[in-house]
């Protein structure tokens, strides 16, 4: 390949320097320029093996196509076909591990196509060039579907339903609506406007958000039964896993839901101009190696916190966060301290935390997952010093709706048991995303909520 | 949407606000509570239910002014709205037929215990109330308690109003006296709960403590509220609010609580100074 032709198009970013003293987006997307000389580096295979890594199989050549030919009104219109969140795809997506592994330019020696940068500029542009648009909605004569969950699940099964002509209400017990997308994800990721922009147009198309209402005590899941020809569950996994340890409770510990959850939905970065607050001191933890925990290892700094180490059980290779993430994490200053497993949280004789005893780890066989297991290496406790600590070691199902509905089928680990159809052992009542499949991506809880909505009609029209 | 449609002082540091919220007031039930913003800016902050009239659709809310949020709700009007209300959430308490039950409700405590209290009497229970302030001006709902208790007692720190002295003073006197105590519910100040527990505790008499640590979402997904119970984390929000007391650790909560405690000091400093008080 020429030079240059194999790599992919750089996007701009906030240096780091600056970055760390803000919540604004970090990276600043393609310039019109830059879209199109990343969009002409597709080949436009006949037979594209990319759709095949996309879960809700957005029809990639042909909006890079309409992209080449500078029509950006048509390849937002393709987009939206199968996806109509590109703002928030385009950022969060997995691409590396789903698209862009498929592309066919990885085999010849290259870089991927950017599929994730195009479908974040085509998102960018119709939220900026299409704020009037009032797209007419379908009439409403096939049923009334309730969806619990305003997440990506919830949110991306009320847009094929509506699509298809039902009349449909979110149910969401947070004061705004989104999920993860907004109490999890944070602004330098994801910018809230972008989530009001995606959810503002289900609106446009006649979505009905009701917030404020926790389904199983605000209203009965029986009620809604009654009320509505099927309903779809997407109540996600929001339920913190702690570590279980001696002194998890002590001042300062806090889980990264409830971490984040102060962050981004309560804006307590913001304080005193917003009323949450949150404290971190000058030395942070974040236990865990995922995204959740790379979100929360960056708010950190940017809430001034001197030094933010993640500490993870297994070494740099098994980091579960997106490669991109951690570089950006590394970029701004955070430190990790791998084969590193906290066994007891330390306190000040005040009540808060002073510090993490840990056993260094080695790794093992390989578990079932393909993972090389951490073992700890006898008799190397040591302490590291943290006044705050934050727990991302993954989420469960919220047990909280499943156990108000009697006869639905559950697993041991509390998740809804529903097929990859969406259907449950309850007629008429669908799941879909991490409340089936335990804490997973944006994208395939946006998946799960699409093959439901099509189950849905498939069952209602009969 | 929330429109307030009555509001009352009850004294000098307390206020009851009567909320528009029919889904709210219909599935209520004794025990629980509610989650509220003010506006865009607010935080999250969780008051238990006083009352409810489902005929109205309504719920009553009282509230002590002890910072900024609720200082600044004290400040709303007849006809004002609350931006967001979310519940009814947490457990119901367990209404049975216990025998002799105690209700216990310490300063602002009243306002919760007193749904439970009438549940209780209205299930065939004898019950005997002791409310505690610190003074007579602080005390409410005397009469509505009165009325629905088999006995009645009132105590303030200061003498002022009823037996000087702790609502424990006068739970001792009564256990002491003879009296066969069934169960204990005790709400209020986290010091008047952990006496309460203590007492009890010396008497074997199974006693609850309606918990309030510091929670944001209050619906289980961030473990804000946690507090641990017989060994275990246990979330407030969703596995509570009620506990058994004698298996709480108070220490802990205490601790808990006053972790915000300087950021609370700035923005109600700051709120006053806005205020220009």
């Amino acid at each position: 390949m020429m030079d240059g032709v194999g790599e992919k198009t750089q996007v701009s970013k906030q240096n780091p320097g600056e970055r760390v003293k803000n919540f604004r987006e970090v990276s600043l997307g393609y310039s019109a320029d830059e879209v199109l000389r990343e969009a002409s580096r597709c080949l436009s295979c006949s037979n594209p093996s990319c759709m095949e890594g996309c879960p809700v199989r957005v029809d990639i050549p042909g909006f890079i196509k309409h992209i080449k030919e500078k029509d950006f009104d048509k390849a937002a219109d393709r987009l939206r076909e199968s996806n109509i969140f590109p703002a928030v795809c385009g950022r969060v997506c997995p691409q590396e591990s789903q698209c862009e592994i498929y592309c066919v330019l990885n085999k010849m020696g290259a870089e991927p196509v950017s599929v994730g940068g195009l479908e974040r500029f085509v998102g960018d542009w119709l939220i900026k060039n299409r704020v009037d648009e009032s797209p007419s909605p379908p009439l409403s004569t096939s049923g009334g579907v309730a969806v619990i969950g305003s997440g990506p699940a919830g949110l991306s099964c009320a847009a094929e339903l509506i699509k298809n002509g039902y009349s449909v209400v979110v149910f969401e017990s947070l004061h705004e609506p989104g999920g993860v997308l907004r109490y999890g994800i944070p602004e330098f990721r994801l910018p809230k406007s972008v989530v009001d922009s995606e959810i503002d147009y289900l609106k446009r198309l006649g979505v009905e958000f009701r917030l404020n209402v926790l389904v199983g005590r605000t209203v009965s899941f029986s009620d809604l039964r009654r009320d509505f020809d099927a309903i779809f569950i997407g109540s996600g996994a929001g339920l913190p896993y702690f570590l279980g340890l001696p002194g998890e409770n002590l001042n300062g510990v806090y889980s990264a839901n409830e971490f984040l959850t102060r962050v981004n939905l309560m804006k307590a970065y913001l304080f005193p101009e917003y009323d949450t607050p949150v404290r971190v001191g000058s030395k942070v933890a974040v236990v865990g190696g995922g995204n959740v925990a790379m979100d929360s290892a960056r708010a950190a700094l940017r809430l001034g916190a001197g030094e933010v180490h993640v500490v993870y059980r297994r070494s740099g290779g098994e980091l579960p966060a997106r490669q991109e993430e951690v570089v950006n994490a590394r970029g701004e200053g955070v430190v990790f301290d791998y084969l590193t497993n906290p066994v007891e949280f330390l306190g000040d004789g005040e009540g808060n935390v002073s510090g993490l005893r840990c056993v260094r780890m080695e790794l093992g066989e390989p578990d079932s997952s393909g993972r090389r297991s951490p073992v700890p290496v006898k008799g190397s406790d040591f302490v590291l010093d943290f006044d705050t600590v934050i727990i991302a070691v993954g989420q469960g199902p919220n047990p909280l709706l499943p156990s108000t509905i009697p006869d639905l089928e559950v697993s041991d680990r509390g998740n809804v048991k529903a097929g990859r159809d969406g259907r449950t052992s309850l007629e008429r009542v669908y799941a879909g995303g991490d409340i089936v499949t335990g804490a997973a991506t944006v994208i395939s809880a946006m998946a799960a909520g699409k093959r439901a909505a099509q189950s849905i009609h498939e069952d209602l029209k009969t | 949407m929330n429109e307030i449609l009555s509001r009352e002082r009850v004294h000098s540091e307390a206020v009851l606000l009567e909320v528009r919220s029919p889904l709210i007031a219909q599935s209520y039930q004794p025990g629980q509570f509610i989650i509220l913003r003010i506006h865009e800016r607010g935080e999250r902050i969780p008051l238990t239910v006083a009352d409810v009239n489902v005929e109205a659709g309504s719920i009553s809310l009282i509230f002590q002014e002890v910072g900024k949020s609720t200082k600044e709700l004290a400040s709303f009007e007849v006809g004002d709205e609350l931006l967001d209300l979310l519940g009814p959430l947490g457990n119901p308490s367990k209404i049975r037929e216990y025998g002799t039950v105690v209700c216990v409700g310490g300063g602002i405590g009243v306002a919760p215990i007193y749904p439970i209290a009438r549940a209780l009497a209205d299930k065939g229970n004898c019950v005997v109330s002791i409310l505690g302030a610190r003074c007579d001006e602080l005390l409410f709902w005397r009469e509505r308690m009165d009325e629905l208790s088999d006995s009645f007692y009132v105590t303030t720190d200061d003498g002022s109003c009823g037996r000087a002295g702790f609502v424990t003073d006068q739970l001792r006197d009564l256990i002491d006296g003879g009296l066969k105590v069934d169960r204990v519910i005790a709400i209020g100040p986290l010091v008047m709960m952990s006496a309460v527990s203590g007492l009890t505790k010396e008497y074997g008499i199974e006693t609850v403590v309606s918990l309030n640590p510091i929670m944001v979402d209050g619906t289980g997904m961030c473990g804000s509220c946690r507090v641990t119970v017989n060994g275990e984390t246990r979330f407030a929000c969703v596995d509570g609010p009620e506990f058994n007391a004698h298996e709480v650790d108070f220490d802990e909560l205490f601790h808990r609580h006053g972790f915000y405690l300087r950021q609370e000091e700035l923005s109600l400093k700051r709120y006053l100074e806005a205020c220009g008080k």
